[in-house]
């Protein structure tokens, strides 16, 4: 058997617009995925000790607030600092083209904008955990 | 460097987590692992959660966890959902619920999927339910898939099950009667300020009357809650901690417990055969053959399953 994919799925901040996210939900899920969804109105260390506990392959945030360049930035700097910057941060929502470019240079593997094809996320999301490598001792 | 083991026994977070994954995908070495934090398990107290869905059972999980930290215990929770039979994937919606937990390291969540397995439970939850035992939680708190079907995995696991339902399961408690009598140590009505509450108590009560439980004396309470506005949640709590320290004090945890190590060892053996025939003998059986001379009337699928039987026995 394959290994299975989990990812985390949440809201940060106060945005309620959670559509688009349980769109990717479902997607996910439909392509095999364990897709552990949180909820609305997420702070970064609650995405980040969720994720941790969850022992995701990745983290997908949404957000369609506009405040995308503060908490984005806000859960890698959690994620460092839980040492848990090796889980794949990735993102979509109302981004503009600049704003993405920095995120991404940041460490966000990848933000997904208005009118991207779940597919699209599906085989990144594939590819990206297939290549990422755990170099872990179990006993 | 540090073994995930070693880290795991210095109580990281972060090793926990990876221990419960490698348990959850039998990666390489779970057996070993597994053996290992059974000799430290055997302290925390296990309650598991069942019901119909949106009975609340994942608020009142939220809330007993809330009870149980305030108490100054470390808790563990394992919320189940289902995978689908069709793509292998799984939308894991507990979390939603719990939302107030504190992030401290006093409580530790994980949601699980069942991955084929049809009694409520994932496979390996009761693994599970060892290595968060090892790792310190005093308590863990067990929520089930709530399809709807009786769910018994849970008696294997658990010392206490709560069976919640809400005053519109009426019906329902008439057809699942048989199972959920006889699992639960205690009930608990949700949403008790809806219409009905009273009478499906009183039902209940009827039908635990006529109850047949070999050497119990425990009378299953039956407790009215509000979760959602943490209305009666302490009574619950009270109960729980009634029927746990009967069970310790009565010989009951004692002796079920020796019961679930006998139908542990029965599920080791079992799922070991069966990976055994899947991985040397099913996966490399091309059966298109044998199903084409069972269509066109030459063989029939009982001689068949005896021979290949045959076949795989000699070898």
């Amino acid at each position: 058997m394959t290994k299975k994919i989990r990812v985390l799925l949440a809201k940060p901040g106060l945005d309620g617009h959670d559509r688009g996210i349980k769109v990717i939900a479902s997607a996910f899920r439909d392509a095999g995925m364990e897709v552990i969804y949180t909820g609305l109105r997420q702070t970064p260390p609650m995405i980040v000790e969720a994720a941790i506990q969850e022992d995701v392959d990745a983290v997908g945030i949404s957000i369609l607030s506009g405040a995308h360049m503060t908490l984005f930035p806000a859960i890698l700097d959690e994620m460092k600092k839980r040492g848990a910057d090796d889980i794949l941060l990735f993102g979509g929502g109302i981004i503009p083209d600049e704003d993405k470019d920095e995120l991404e240079k940041m460490g966000v593997a990848k933000i997904f904008t208005p009118g991207a094809p779940t597919e699209d996320a599906i085989e990144f999301l594939r590819k990206a955990v297939t290549e990422r490598k755990r170099d872990e001792k179990l006993m | 460097m540090a073994t995930v083991l070693d880290r795991f026994m210095e109580g990281d977070v972060r090793a926990l987590s990876r221990v419960v994954s490698v348990v959850e995908n039998r990666t390489d070495g779970y057996r070993e692992i597994l053996a290992k934090l059974y000799e430290k398990s055997g302290q925390s107290l296990r309650i598991g959660i069942t019901g119909p869905p949106g009975a609340g059972k994942s608020t009142l999980v939220n809330s007993l966890a809330r009870q149980f930290v305030a108490d100054g215990k470390r808790v563990g929770i394992v919320a189940v959902d289902p995978t689908s039979p069709f793509t292998g994937g799984a939308l894991l919606g507990d979390r939603v619920r719990m939302e107030e937990l504190p992030t401290d390291g006093t409580v530790y969540f994980r949601s699980m999927a069942t991955r084929g397995a049809s009694g409520g439970l994932a496979a390996a939850t009761d693994n599970v339910c060892i290595v968060y035992d090892a790792f310190g939680f005093d308590i863990t708190l067990i929520e089930t898939v709530g399809v709807g079907q009786v769910e018994l995995d849970i008696i294997d696991t658990c010392d206490s099950v709560v069976v919640v339902l809400v005053p519109e399961s009426g019906d329902a408690v008439q057809t699942m009667k048989a199972g959920l009598i006889e699992i639960a140590d205690l009930f608990c009505i949700n949403k008790s300020d809806r219409p009905g509450a009273e009478r499906i108590a009183a039902e209940l009560k009827h039908s635990l009357e006529v109850r047949h439980r070999s050497d119990d004396t425990w009378t299953t309470p039956i407790v009215p809650t509000e979760a959602l506005n943490n209305k009666n949640v302490d009574r619950l709590y009270e109960s729980i901690l009634a029927h746990f320290e009967y069970a310790k004090s009565s010989g009951v945890l004692q002796k079920h417990r020796r019961e679930q190590i006998r139908r542990k060892v029965r599920s080791i053996m079992r799922t070991r055969f069966q990976r055994e025939l899947d991985a040397r003998f099913l996966s490399e059986l091309n059966l298109d053959e044998i199903i084409d001379d069972i269509c066109d009337g030459k063989s029939n699928p009982f001689d068949v399953g005896d021979r290949l039987y045959d076949k795989f026995c000699r070898g």
